[in-house]
């Protein structure tokens, strides 16, 4: 299980689940936010991305400086990038760095519109 | 125009501004990924920033600012002066 904030959650798990094609796991109220986790349609039974409420007055300061220099704050390993760079900016998602050859790796930087940038990697 | 010397005389000045030749507008984070990845260059982040500030300097290089992100563009119109000041040489004609 890992975690990421978002700025909002019911619209995290929108952009997650609807464009990025992860799968609810778990959605349960408390209090004011809720506890939501998903997965991978290909590993349900693997690591579960918690989307954690970003309230706490730290996570702003911290999340909007990564942003500011384009520094992803997690990364999802992908097949292959390029497909997955054309299937999301058809559905309108906005990269900050388009599909490059880095060393043994191809990675891209994607804007989830809830706080962060996300690194889509393939070896 | 001394700036736009001093800020070409370093060599990851020079290998910064061949990488936004190849693709203009990128944030700090893909600079600097390129420059490690494909150069070997192990410049901090903040090494990279200062070198940023030279050619920004010089005009090289412009910052924009676009909601919450920073893109890096190029801007190779400084070099106008030296190729007015040493005119390539015309290529000799026909005799």
């Amino acid at each position: 299980m890992t975690s990421i904030h978002v700025d909002d959650q019911d619209r995290a798990l929108r952009f997650y689940t609807d464009v990025l094609g992860f799968v609810t796991k778990h959605d349960i109220p408390m209090g004011e936010h809720r506890w939501i986790t998903v997965v991978s349609p290909e590993a349900p039974d693997g690591v579960e991305l918690v989307l954690e409420p970003a309230g706490h007055p730290a996570v702003r300061p911290y999340t909007e400086a990564l942003v500011a220099d384009g520094i992803p704050f997690t990364a999802f390993a992908v097949d292959d990038v390029q497909a997955e760079y054309e299937r999301l900016t058809a559905a309108g998602v906005a990269f900050t760095q388009p599909p490059v050859a880095m060393g043994p790796v191809t990675t891209a930087v994607l804007d989830d519109t809830c706080g962060n940038l996300i690194q889509l990697v393939a070896m | 125009m001394g700036d736009v010397f001093k800020a070409l005389a370093d060599p990851t000045r020079r290998t910064v501004l061949d990488e936004l030749q190849e693709r203009d507008g990128q944030t700090l984070f893909e600079l600097c990924a390129r420059l490690a990845s494909r150069h070997g260059l192990s410049s901090s982040r903040q090494a990279v920033s200062q070198h940023l500030d030279v050619l920004e300097d010089a005009g090289l290089v412009h910052r924009r600012r676009e909601g919450r992100f920073t893109f890096l563009h190029l801007d190779t119109t400084p070099l106008r002066a030296i190729a007015e000041r040493w005119p390539p040489t015309p290529p000799e004609g026909p005799p």
